[in-house]
């Protein structure tokens, strides 16, 4: 029953079927199904993106200056990342150049999505794989303040807070009502941290979620409101006016103390809790590396975080770009967005249609065209799906390759890539990393990988907020002022037909946008995002995605509780779409596990 | 609901009959942001998958609409603390938003409001008027015909507000929103003065079909048995002013 496919994965459908749907705690509507063998290791997997809303669709015949907004609503948590890719898109097909400060301010409002959604990605949808709630009520609160100040000096770290806290969660747990912590798998053998451990995992937990309201202020500052902050074709909305008539009104001296006052407590915050817990737990889990999946073979960045203001390219990208294949890390491929060859969709086994699914199709000439069907091997009906036929449709993402192999985007991609280039800012906090831990290298291929990469790169973000906030106080001293170029705002001022791309590093990775403007109205438009190239289906060929690839070879202790498939499907930070945590009335998670 | 609602899954059926499932035991269904109250941006035009907000679904129920995209964080958790606190749904206007944030415009509250009466407005992006925070209606602000709380309440702790940072308006709250042209485009049809008794003209003029309307809204009777004072909210729901474009 066993196969092989191209891409190096042994796959065997032939054991028992465990279906998880919907996978919760993440951004979207995802659904998995494995095969697990006789001694419950995965054999298969199967990832299934649930939803499809058809925005692209939507686009077509729009004013091209609004398209930010709509894509931006593709989602509510990497809020502002589709928009900034959107603009970007525009501009790139238009030839409209930015002022240096907009590209500052863009910057540091890509930034503060970064840390932000890194920092509640860890302690809010995933950190719960790890740590083990109810047992953090055993914990000796003496202990854990010993445990706290032996890692960090952040000074929320007294035996009288741990042991207020304690009593806090034990009424919780007593009265039933758990509220944020009603779901989970407690008391399950793959939990491995001691009480004191989770105990502190819990207090941060509750600590980031009141802290996170602090970061989205810049965006708050720079674009108005968060979620969905405004964008604009051409710069930023806001204007700098610092010591004229009507300053109080603009990005003016009280504005930008207030951005740096929250950039200085978010470093804190990274540093002194966020990095020191994830050490910590890590040094727990170190016999846990499963997980690895594409991450040591195949990773692709587009890089982000322009220094220069309209230099898109290499040397002005802080954030890596490239592509590595097969696991040659002497080897960085360059990527040219606009290359019919480079990145394809391909839909033979996505729901959609394409006149010809052998091939793919490059984004400017990307159609999106549903056509939902279930193969013949499926079971149940179309409305109520027991367990889907991997082997025909099978979900609403598309799958994009980059030259035909499909590739890992995301932090340990970033970190993978800026490793293979030498870049210091990536080598050396990864190496120290890894020393701490007394881990070689290839431990960084696993879950535990991607989620110690993103809390690295957390770190780097926040700094990097630091430097592009102090570069824009030296732009406004020296008197540059502009935050937009309106030379192109007119639509009389553009070709008649035009083609652009833009792109970003999302949270989760790699983010693509294409656009054809054509008598000033879209004509065409196409998102590749990140979660479209770790969840994809399998390409004709049989390739198979990151989401599926990391799965395999886990063993699963208990398939009727599969704590270590959402653990490994968490640390990617899917994106699906926007989602809430479904629970049902007597608070049993709806995800429904099923055995087959 | 296209594709027997298989364009959202949730564990192998359409997500739609979990939406039915929860709302069938429940007082009321508080339908929070534009998706859940108006449709939203997969309902805009050609709504590939016939997307509808909840009232479209939930029937037999009184629907609170708390519509933006996103609506204020302060707002929600002001609407669900109400109706914990007060025992009781709070009063809507005739579209079923909570009056007591959803009654005024934006730009009734705006503090760049005086730039608008004294006819200073920001002609381009980042010019001398942007600089020194003139009125953005020239430059598409939808918030003479927007109803929501941002130029009062304010954003993520009163921080801030999209008109403060320099952008106008997108009308993220009001019904259809993203169908109702660019949003640089500037809105035609508000009066400069006297734009209070244009809307309550209109607002009365609608009140009329308004009232026929309710009438055969199950979903009334259902808010009329929470309230404490049945005839009042039916009168102040006919009453509500409104402009041309909230209809």
């Amino acid at each position: 029953m066993g196969a092989q496919t191209p891409n190096g994965f042994s796959l065997d459908a032939s054991g028992k079927r465990i279906v998880v749907d919907p996978v919760t705690r993440i951004e979207g509507h995802l659904r998995v199904e494995v095969n697990v063998d006789e001694h419950n290791v995965i054999r298969n997997a199967v990832s299934t993106g649930t939803m499809w809303r058809g925005i692209e669709v939507i686009l077509k015949g729009r004013d091209p200056r609004d398209a930010w907004a709509f894509t931006e609503r593709i989602c509510g948590v990497c809020t502002g990342t589709h928009a900034l890719t959107s603009v970007r898109a525009v501009e790139n097909a238009l030839g409209i150049s930015i002022p240096e400060n907009a590209n500052t301010i863009r910057n540091l409002m890509q930034l503060a999505l970064q840390v932000h959604d890194h920092l509640v990605h860890f302690y809010h949808l995933h950190a719960l794989d790890w740590v083990d709630v109810v047992s953090a009520l055993k914990a000796d609160p003496k202990a854990t303040s010993i445990l706290a100040q032996s890692i960090s000096r952040w000074p929320m770290s007294s035996p009288g807070y741990f042991k207020d806290l304690q009593t806090r969660l034990a009424k919780f747990v007593e009265s039933g009502q758990l509220g944020p912590f009603k779901n989970g798998y407690w008391g399950h053998p793959a939990y491995k941290l001691p009480p004191e451990a989770n105990l502190l995992a819990v207090a941060h937990y509750l600590e980031a979620l009141d802290f996170q309201k602090e970061i989205v202020k810049i965006h708050t500052i720079y674009g108005g409101k968060n979620p969905h902050p405004n964008w604009l074709v051409g710069g930023v909305p806001c204007s700098i006016n610092v010591d004229g008539t009507g300053a109080v009104g603009a990005i003016n001296i009280e504005r930008l103390n207030l951005v740096s006052s929250v950039i200085d407590r978010t470093l804190e915050f990274v540093e002194q809790v966020y990095l020191p817990d994830v050490v910590a737990i890590a040094g727990f889990y170190k016999d846990w590396l499963y997980g690895g999946g594409l991450s040591s073979k195949s990773v692709m960045s587009y890089g982000d975080i322009p220094e220069y203001a309209n230099d898109y390219t290499d040397k002005s990208l802080l954030l890596p770009r490239g592509v590595i294949l097969n696991g040659n890390l002497k080897e960085i491929h360059e990527i040219d967005l606009n290359a019919p060859d480079q990145v394809q969709e391909f839909v033979a086994h996505s729901w959609y249609k394409y006149p010809d699914e052998t091939v793919g199709l490059h984004p400017y000439d990307g159609v999106t065209e549903p056509n939902y069907q279930l193969g013949p091997k499926s079971k149940g009906s179309k409305t109520d799906i027991q367990s889907l036929d991997e082997s025909a449709k099978y979900s609403w993402i598309k799958s994009p390759r980059w030259k035909g192999n499909a590739v890992e985007v995301g932090p340990l991609a970033r970190y993978i890539i800026g490793y293979a280039q030498g870049k210091a800012e990536f080598k050396d906090p990864t190496d120290k990393l890894l020393t701490d831990l007394g881990l070689p290298l290839t431990a960084l291929f696993s879950t535990l990988g991607r989620t110690a990469a993103r809390a690295l790169e957390c770190q780097w973000a926040a700094q990097k907020m630091r430097y592009f906030q102090d570069k824009l106080l030296g732009s406004i001293k020296a008197g540059n002022l502009a935050t937009a170029n309106v030379e192109k705002w007119d639509p009389a001022t553009w070709p008649k037909e035009t083609r652009g791309v833009g792109f970003t590093e999302a949270p989760r990775g790699a983010l693509g946008h294409w656009i054809r403007i054509k008598d000033a109205k879209i004509d065409n438009y196409q998102c590749v995002v990140p979660t479209t190239w770790n969840g994809s289906p399998r390409d004709p060929k049989g390739n198979i995605g990151a989401f599926e690839a990391s799965l395999l070879d886990t063993p699963v202790a208990d398939p009727n509780q599969p704590l270590e498939i959402i653990r490994t499907l968490h640390s990617f930070d899917p994106c699906l779409a926007c989602s809430t945590h479904v629970m049902s009335p007597d608070g049993q998670e709806m995800a429904k596990v099923t055995v087959r | 609901m296209n594709e027997d609602g298989m364009y959202c899954i949730d564990g192998g059926r359409p997500f739609v009959e979990r939406l039915t499932e929860m709302a069938s035991d429940a007082m009321a269904v508080v339908a929070w942001g534009a998706c859940a109250s108006w449709g939203c941006v997969q309902a805009a035009k050609p709504n590939p998958t016939h997307a509808v907000p909840i009232d479209k679904v939930i029937r037999n129920k009184p629907i609170v609409k708390v519509p933006g995209c996103p609506p204020i964080a302060e707002v929600m958790t002001g609407v669900i603390t109400y109706v914990t606190m007060f025992g009781r749904l709070p009063d809507l206007d005739r579209q079923g938003r909570p009056k007591m944030f959803y009654s005024q415009r934006i730009h009734d509250k705006c503090y760049r409001r005086p730039h608008f009466d004294a006819g200073q407005f920001v002609e381009e992006w980042d010019d001398e008027g942007a600089r020194k925070g003139f009125c953005l209606y020239k430059m598409g602000c939808k918030g003479p015909t927007t109803y929501n709380a941002c130029s009062t309440t304010r954003w993520n702790g009163g921080v801030s507000f999209p008109i403060q940072s320099g952008h106008g308006c997108i009308g993220c709250s009001e019904d259809g929103f993203w169908d109702k042209g660019s949003f640089y485009d500037r809105l035609t049809g508000i009066n400069a003065f006297g734009i209070e008794r244009n809307a309550d003209q209109i607002g009365l003029a609608a009140a009329g079909i308004v009232v026929a309307g309710i009438a055969v809204h199950a979903g009334i009777t259902a808010v009329r048995q929470l309230t404490t004072k049945p005839k009042d909210t039916i009168k102040t729901i006919a009453s509500e002013p409104t402009d041309k474009n909230a209809g």
